[in-house]
C-alpha cells in the first residue's frame, strides 16, 4: 500500500510561486497514481475564488490547472471553513470542485488520516 | 527511523540551521535519512556561491560537508532551481547561462524525487514552510 500524503497549501496566489509550487506537488503525485489529498487553509483558500484576473498582476492564472486536479488523479480537494469564512468568502461560490469543506475539527481528523503531510 | 527531510528555506533562515542541526541529530541517533529535498527557497542552500561573512555560520557549506561525509542523497529541486537561478553545468548549458552554481554532492531532479522519499520514509520532517 502507498503512503497517502496531504498537500497543505496556504499562500495566496498572488505572494509568490508557492501557490503554484504546492499545486506542482500533487500535480507530480497524481502521475504516479499516489493516494493524495490537497487541504487549502490560511490565505491558500484564496486560490478557490472565482473570476480572478491574474493578467492585472502579470501573473498566469492557476484556477484551470487547479479545476484539472481531478483529471490528474487528485480528487480529495479540501478547504478549511474557517480560513473561507475570515475572508469572507463562500464556500457555495469557489472555483473548484469536488471540494469538501471542513470545520477545524474535521481538519484535525483529516490530518491524522494521512500517513505523511506536506504544508507549502 | 527512516526521516525524508524537506527544507524550503535558504541559507540565511534560522529553519535551514534548524534542519542541519535536525538531520545531525537524526543521524547522531542511529536514525537513517533517506533523502535530502530542497525545494522553493530552499534550493539557495544549495548554491555553491554563497559567501558567508568569516564570523557567521557557513550554512550552505556545512549542508555539502554533511551530505559529502555521510554520502546522503540530496537532492534539489530541478524547477525550483531553474526558477531561482540554481543550476548544475548542464542547466546551464542547456539555457546557455553564464555559471553553474550547483555541483558535487547535490543532484537536480524532479519532484518525483520528493514523493519518492515520502513512500520510503517513515516521517517527512519539513523545515522552512510557512
Amino acid at each position: 500500500m502507498p503512503k497517502s500524503l496531504l498537500i497543505i497549501s496556504r499562500q495566496s496566489p498572488w505572494s509568490g510561486p508557492s501557490a503554484r509550487e504546492a499545486l506542482d506537488i500533487a500535480l507530480a503525485g497524481g502521475a504516479f497514481d499516489l493516494p493524495l489529498g490537497m487541504l487549502f487553509m490560511d490565505d491558500g483558500v484564496l486560490q478557490l475564488m472565482p473570476s480572478q484576473r491574474a493578467g492585472a498582476l502579470q501573473q498566469k492564472d492557476i484556477t484551470a490547472n487547479l479545476q484539472a486536479l481531478s483529471m490528474f488523479g487528485v480528487e480529495d480537494l479540501f478547504a478549511c471553513h474557517t480560513s473561507l469564512a475570515e475572508r469572507g468568502l463562500s464556500p457555495t461560490e469557489l472555483s473548484v470542485e469536488p471540494l469538501q469543506v471542513l470545520r477545524d475539527q474535521d481538519i484535525a481528523a483529516l490530518i491524522d488520516r494521512y500517513d505523511q503531510v506536506i504544508t507549502i | 527511523m527512516k526521516f525524508a527531510i524537506a527544507l524550503y528555506s535558504p541559507a540565511h533562515a534560522p529553519s535551514s540551521r534548524r534542519a542541519l542541526l535536525f538531520a545531525q541529530a537524526a543521524l547522531a541517533g542511529g536514525h537513517e535519512i533517506v533523502r535530502l529535498f530542497f525545494y522553493q527557497d530552499g534550493v539557495h542552500s544549495a548554491s555553491s556561491n554563497v559567501v558567508t561573512p568569516q564570523d557567521e555560520l557557513d550554512v550552505p557549506a556545512q549542508w555539502r560537508d554533511f551530505v559529502t561525509q555521510h554520502q546522503l542523497d540530496g537532492v534539489v529541486c530541478i524547477a525550483a532551481g531553474l526558477r531561482r537561478g540554481v543550476l548544475n553545468t548542464q542547466e546551464a548549458e542547456r539555457y546557455s547561462r553564464p555559471a553553474a552554481n550547483l555541483a558535487e554532492p547535490w543532484d537536480l531532479s524532479g519532484l518525483g524525487q520528493l514523493h519518492d522519499a515520502v513512500q520510503a520514509a517513515d516521517r517527512l520532517i519539513c523545515f522552512g514552510g510557512p
